[in-house]
């Protein structure tokens, strides 16, 4: 079945229909990625956004459950040259198409995802239209592709209920003995993972939850996950980190968490143009000057200017354009960061500041 | 860290010859990292005895040494120049070994120079098999359960420990060489036995065997502050057992999830840390394909051929990034020049599809076996990109010219299923095409999938192309279907064959519905950057984007024709004729535009040209590229056959062929044609006959009476050619050529035993330029390719060198030359007779133009554009002989191609070549010989045995032998000779007769060389092929002429200590 993808400006591609056959209206955004759709489509930072892949061959290893990193996909739609018809993978338990299917997410494939790459780079994020009906005009929907807005994208994505996380897969004991909070803000499953998995015990608490309770446990650390959105659709939210970050007590963030943090202490954040989405993004420690490949996912970013020396310093700058990757707080055991150290998709050579988050709580 | 200031002068040391294993790859990375030195200020001393390379030019390296690569000359090289550095990983396996030479025995150290780029403990750790084994239990990366073994009986008791199949692998060699599997005893100890004698430090590892795993690569940088990043990943399609050189590999991997790609990934860059590698490195992996288990299989600590291919794949230069490393600087201190805005420690992000096919020389070898083992066999490799793996694939199989246009044409529909599944089991170059054909008889997936242990992705994307077929076979041809072929890649002819119809049909059905190939950009960054490379690649269904860069402001555009992939008879030379030409252009402000699809080329690298389009070189690829691009000319004469046939094609498409036309080309290269400029110019010929017919030749071959030399015309390297003494033999020669190439006329001419003479020489339509006269060392009869090759020519005559001369350009007129021609002839009794004539550049440009220092292919290019001999600068006619002599050595890769023969004739078979100079004419020869790799005397000991028309002149070189006090073996009717003649020869018995036998003799490993000259015919002399196979594959020499014999002879008889040798620095010829 034919499928069609109309963007705010009026760019329109032509393809084939793949997942469910509905109509969708999201943000569009561009991942660079070569591996690792499953988890893509499972983080929940992409709620309220259609995810086009540049790699243009999608599928080929299937889906295999224990990669996901939600519940369920969160993305309104998924965009793809090619999606492969056979799914090779000894660990596949479903291919990509039944994986859509079967959780009612379209998706358009076959058509020029560079060409849309290069629109979204040249004029920005923007909203677009999956469809597969063919009358369709631009005129007729350009009002509703405007008035898109991902909006407060968090309390859809966060747990209901806090929860306590359990691994087997132990690839450390460091950290056993603490105890740490983790605030789902959209978490990624293999943010928990890392820390369960290096012997902490770690209870997740949904987004909205109050800092009274989440401190009435006494933690020795807290970690708040990355998360989809506009940060500052998540005035509340803010407040309670505020609060939280007040306790003493060490905390690690990750993307939106970082994001918050930043607000909570006076700091702003805007839009970047087009984001940084995939697996290849340089940054820089400015203390060591290594530079690390990250994995990136995220749309928003902090001024690191809104933020007084007083308050935080730099600890990481993305090689490529100079933005803000890491704050460190001052006088406090604070440290945030843009990047995903879980990986999940992507580099693994940041893990070890989650095992910096276990040094921070032990001293 | 910023650059390191004490750097100011290294030696950088190239790879040599071109063998398999060691290709044209170490040219490309060469000249890369010696610009990038250069850029930096960094005085550069360059090494390389090969001299078709680009990185042995003059403008390259400050000083250019064109010296065999061995310890002492190296040594006495670091005395003359004192370099305070050395950079040994850019020359391959060759150069690093000599790098670790010279480092550990303490010579640097005393000398004061640093081994940059990687230290030589890094490289120990690295290469030696316990070190590494060592190294990677340190950090917990597994390895197959493996031994090092020094001994036979060892290998035997550690194999029966883990079982077999082993894996064999001998420590420092090229490309595998020497290494194996063994499924049982017998073949352990033949493999092992050679594998300890071709090991450098006589260590064999023997491993359980990982066959069938998936063979995935990881192409990754390290600077000095410890940063890491991956270039690339490459998956392999033919599972682990066939050495990557030899796989069909596609980038990035397809069939991992990230889970799998990172857990190597970040098993790759532990390791290179753990190294300490400050460069680039390889390091490969076998993945089990059920689980997560995977090992270490090797770790290359230096540019590679995969490095090469990682490079064109993803556009991140390694080896340029690699000498900037070497220098002191950190990956974020290099800037990305794809984006020009990123730096080089970011990860390039691919949003296509690649495709690695290895070409392979068994079209040269038909008696050689065609498995594929992990014994490297190919000699060059083409690339493709494109935007799904079906395209990738169809367009890198056409690019190969091995008259493939798709999977459909390989026939195996003879076979029966059954035929079939056993066929599957055989590893070779054709397995993809016998896939396909189990597809198409229905054979399951599973079946094939099992049998051959490749990825069910894989198998179901050849399907996805055998339905296509299908369909364009059963369905009518719809503007949709022929979308989705073109989508797929299928050529306009394999879809007219298909479906039934005229190419022309196609055309015009393109045509109406729009459907042509758009070009999209390599740009490191899947277009999340804005990027400037000029490099493209064509997909079908898609926006174009090469009209999207900045224009070059320039008034002309050329398009330059690259040569598609090395292979034997057409090399890494035509590589350095096209980047000089495309130099030339753009130098006379031409807007240049590249297309090739080798990815171990200079000329693919995106600098090199404005535009460079990575695309298969067929009609039907180069007319998209025209389409968009509308060149004002296109020059074909640079890229050797595989440019020239397509100038017609050029011509029909409205694009005018700079320099001498088609129809000229056509007169030389078309028989009848050809002796009518002959006969217009007085010039005189062997006699010979155009046939069509064994009935025809036998005719012909009367008339000329025998020997006579049988060859289809339009062939690449003397293919097909043979010297016929008898009808029986004419017979089968025609009978051989019929069966490859059947339309073509053959061509029967009177053989001349004469002295071979060739020139290149650079016409403006007026005068010529002789830069120099060759002369061949083998009388005529074996390939000028293969011969050793003398200039200036020393035993020739004044009168001569005058016919030569004076028939150069009386030729050159005739066939209105502009640019470039090549021309053989033979002297006979102070006579001269043409043998061959090609208007084009020539396998010899590159080393002549070097040491007579008159730039060929500039000048053509100039007299192509429309200037003259004289308005350049230069006196018209011979021009005055340098006062050295350069003897040009051919190199053979016979060792690694089981079962290839090894005797020389009209039908070219070496693979490379290396140069010796010298004042002196013995020195220059035994340079060129040390350059070869020949070292004797050793043992005092050779095997003199040769057909009865060699017997009169095998005296001669018995008795020099004997007086060099050799002991002297020969077999019956050659000892009979000798002895009869006074040389002292002791006789040995036929390989068939009773031990102790020639080969007991060959097998005992003190024989310096065997000389065997082969009777004639294609009855080959079962005896004298064993014999001269065995040599080989021990290692010891084996000449196959009287006459290299003789060469090889001066030398001997000659002291020519290697470390007293004269070096002669090349870049000063021309300049001063």
């Amino acid at each position: 079945m034919k499928a069609y993808l109309i963007l705010e400006d009026g760019t329109r591609f032509a393809g084939e229909s793949i997942g469910a056959k509905k109509d969708v209206i999201s943000e569009i955004v561009f991942n660079t990625s070569m591996t690792g759709y499953p988890e893509i489509l499972t983080d929940p930072s992409y709620a309220g956004q259609a995810v086009c892949l540049t790699y243009p061959l999608i599928g080929n290893y299937g889906i295999c459950r224990e990669d996901l990193q939600s519940s369920r996909p969160w993305p309104d739609a998924l965009i793809v040259r090619e999606c492969s018809r056979m799914a090779s993978n000894f660990r596949s338990d479903i291919t990509l198409q039944d994986y859509l299917e079967q959780y009612e997410i379209p998706g358009i494939a076959g058509i020029d995802t560079r060409a849309l790459t290069k629109v979204l780079r040249e004029k920005g994020t923007m909203n677009g239209m999956i469809t597969t009906r063919s009358g369709l005009s631009y005129e007729e929907i350009r009002s509703d592709l405007e008035a898109y807005r991902t909006g407060d994208v968090v309390q859809k994505v966060s747990c209901r209920e806090s929860y306590d996380v359990k691994t087997d897969q132990i690839q450390s004991r460091e950290g056993e003995g603490l105890k740490v909070a983790l605030l789902d803000v959209g978490m990624k499953k293999d943010i928990a993972l890392s820390l369960a998995g290096r012997g902490l015990s770690v209870k997740v608490y949904p987004a909205w939850t109050k800092a009274e309770e989440i401190l009435k446990e006494d933690p020795d650390g807290i970690m708040i996950s990355n998360g989809p959105g506009d940060p500052k659709e998540c005035g509340e939210i803010i407040g309670e980190i505020a609060k939280l970050s007040r306790a003493g007590i060490p905390i690690f963030a990750i993307c939106l968490g970082h994001q918050l943090m930043a607000l909570a202490h006076g700091g702003d954040t805007h839009r970047l143009k087009y984001g940084h989405r995939g697996g290849n993004h340089p940054v820089k420690d400015r203390e060591s000057g290594r530079v690390y490949i990250t994995s990136q996912n995220h749309g928003y970013v902090v001024d690191e200017a809104s933020l007084p020396e007083s308050v935080a310093s730099a600890a990481f700058t993305n090689v490529n354009d100079g933005t803000n990757e890491g704050l460190s707080y001052q006088g406090k055991k604070i440290f945030t960061v843009q990047f995903h150290p879980e990986a999940s998709p992507g580099p693994q050579d940041t893990s070890f500041l989650f095992d910096r988050f276990i040094k921070a709580m032990k001293g | 860290m910023p650059r390191n200031k004490e750097i100011k002068k290294v030696l950088v040391i190239g790879s040599g010859p071109i063998v398999i294993g060691q290709a044209a790859e170490f040219d490309y990375a060469g000249t890369q990292a010696c610009r990038s030195l250069r850029e930096e200020g960094v005085e550069v001393v360059l090494i390389n005895s090969n001299p078709a390379t680009i990185m042995t030019d003059g403008d390259i390296a400050d000083k250019v040494y064109i010296e065999p690569l061995t310890v002492p000359v190296l040594k006495s090289l670091i005395e003359k120049e004192k370099p305070d550095s050395i950079l040994p990983t850019l020359g391959g396996q060759a150069g690093l070994n000599l790098g670790m030479e010279l480092a550990e025995s303490g010579f640097l150290e005393e000398k004061g120079v640093k081994l940059i780029g990687t230290t030589a403990e890094t490289i120990r750790k690295a290469e030696d098999r316990l070190e590494f084994k060592k190294t990677m239990e340190k950090i917990a990366e597994p390895c197959a359960p493996s031994m090092i073994v020094e001994n036979l009986e060892d290998g035997i008791a550690f194999a029966k420990q883990i079982g077999y199949p082993v894996v064999l692998r001998p420590a420092y060699t090229l490309g595998g060489s020497g290494g194996g599997i063994a499924a049982n005893e017998g073949e352990l100890r033949e493999i092992l036995a050679n594998g300890l004698r071709l090991s450098r430090v006589g260590q064999v590892l023997v491993e359980r065997s990982i066959a069938g795993w998936k063979e995935i690569e990881y192409e990754v940088m390290r600077d000095g502050a410890g940063n890491v990043i991956t270039v690339c990943n490459m998956e392999n399609i033919d599972p682990v057992g066939v050495h990557t050189g030899d796989s069909i590999v596609v980038a990035p991997s397809q069939t991992l999830g990230d889970k799998e790609y990172q857990m190597l990934r970040s098993a790759a860059l532990n390791i290179i840390d753990e190294l300490k590698i400050t460069g680039g490195c390889n390091v490969q992996f076998a993945l089990h394909p059920e689980s997560l288990e995977y090992c270490v299989i090797e770790v290359n600590p230096r540019v590679s051929r995969s490095s090469a291919l990682a490079s064109k794949a993803t556009g991140y230069p390694i080896a340029k990034v690699a000498a900037k490393i070497a220098l002191g600087y950190n990956l974020d201190e290099i800037k990305n020049a794809v984006t020009g805005e990123t730096y080089a420690s970011f990860e390039p992000a691919l949003d296509y599809c690649v495709v690695k096919l290895p070409r392979l020389p068994f079209d040269k070898f038909i008696t050689a076996k065609r498995t594929l083992t992990t014994q490297m066999k190919a000699t060059g490799e083409v690339m493709s990109i494109c935007g799904c793996f079906e395209g990738a694939l169809m367009k890198a199989i056409r690019s190969l010219e091995q008259h493939v246009q798709s999977l459909a044409v390989n026939d195996f529909s003879h076979l029966t299923r059954r035929e079939l599944i056993r066929r599957l089991d055989v590893v070779d170059d054709q397995r993809i095409y016998v896939i396909a054909e189990a597809i198409r008889k229905g054979i399951e997936r599973e079946t094939i999938h099992d049998m051959t242990q490749i990825d069910r992705w894989f198998i179901d994307k050849i399907a996805v192309l055998v339905e296509m077929e299908q369909r364009l076979r059963n369905e009518e041809l719809t503007p949709e279907l022929l979308r989705e072929a073109k989508r797929m890649e299928f050529p306009d002819e394999t879809i007219a064959e298909l479906s039934g119809k005229e190419k022309e049909e196609i055309r015009r059905m393109r045509s109406a519905e729009g459907i042509f190939a758009s070009f999209k950009m390599v740009d490191t960054c899947a277009a999340e950057f804005k990027a400037v490379t000029p490099y493209f690649y064509s997909v079908y269904g898609g926006e174009d984007e090469s009209g999207e860069l900045p224009g070059t402001g320039k008034e002309k555009k050329v398009l330059v024709l690259g040569s598609g992939p090395i292979r034997i008879g057409q090399g890494i030379e035509f590589d350095y004729c096209s980047v000089h030409a495309a130099w030339a252009f753009e130098k006379a402000g031409y807007e240049t535009v590249i297309v090739n699809n080798n990815p171990e080329t200079v000329s693919t690298d995106f600098d090199i040209a404005d535009k460079l389009y990575f695309e298969p070189l067929t009609e039907e690829d180069v007319e998209n590229i025209v389409r968009i691009e509308k060149p004002d000319g296109a020059v074909v004469q640079f890229g050797g056959q595989t440019a020239i046939k397509l100038t017609e094609a050029l011509m029909r498409m409205g694009v005018p062929i700079l320099g001498t036309s088609a129809e000229n080309v056509d007169k030389a290269e078309d028989r009848e044609l050809f002796d009518e400029v002959l006969s217009e110019t007085g010039i005189r010929r062997p006699a010979g006959h155009t046939v069509f017919t064994e009935e025809e030749a036998i005719k012909a071959a009367k008339d000329l009476g025998y020997p006579v030399l049988v060859r289809p015309s339009y062939v690449l390297g003397g293919q097909g050619m043979r010297i016929a003494f008898h009808d029986g033999e004419l017979r089968e020669f025609i009978g051989i050529i019929n069966r490859v190439a059947q339309d073509h006329p053959i061509l029967v001419d009177k053989y001349m035993m004469g002295k071979e003479l060739e020139v290149d020489a650079v016409s403006d339509g007026k005068d010529i330029l002789i830069p120099g006269i060759m002369e061949h060392i083998e009388r005529a009869g074996i390939h000028s390719g293969d011969s050793i090759s003398v200039y200036p020519a020393r035993t020739i005559s004044e009168r001569v060198k005058e016919l030569v001369t004076d028939y150069t350009k009386r030729l050159a007129m005739a066939l209105k030359v502009k640019g470039m021609i090549n021309i053989q002839y033979i002297a006979m009794d102070e006579e001269v007779y043409c043998i061959e004539v090609n208007p084009r550049s020539s396998r010899t440009v590159p080393y002549i133009s070097k040491v007579t220092g008159i730039p060929i292919v500039e000048l053509a290019a100039r007299a192509i554009m429309g200037e003259s001999i004289r308005g350049m600068g230069y006196e018209p006619g011979l021009a005055k002989p340098a006062e050295y002599y350069a003897i040009k050595m051919p190199v053979f890769s016979f060792e690694k191609i089981y079962g290839a023969e090894t005797s020389l004739g009209p039908e070219m078979k070496s693979t490379g070549e290396c140069l010796g100079i010298s004042r002196d004419y013995n020195e220059a020869l035994y340079k060129a010989f040390a350059g070869a790799g020949f070292r004797l005397p050793k043992y005092r000991q050779v095997i003199l045995t040769v057909k009865d028309s060699d017997k009169a002149e095998i005296i001669g070189i018995g008795k020099r032998f004997e007086a060099l006090g050799y002991r002297i073996y020969a077999t019956r009717s050659t000892a009979k000779v000798l002895q009869e003649n006074g040389v002292n020869a002791l006789k040995v018995n036929k390989i068939h007769q009773e031990s102790p036998n020639v080969l007991d003799l060959i097998l005992g490993h003190k024989i310096d060389l065997v000389v065997d000259t082969p009777t004639q015919g294609f009855q080959k002399n079962r005896d004298g092929f064993l014999i001269r196979r065995i040599s080989i594959e021990t290692g010891v020499y084996c000449l196959t002429a009287l006459d290299t014999v003789n060469a090889l002879l001066d030398t001997m008889e000659h002291e020519n200590p290697d470390g007293s040798l004269e070096l002669y620095d090349i870049a000063r010829v021309g300049k001063e």
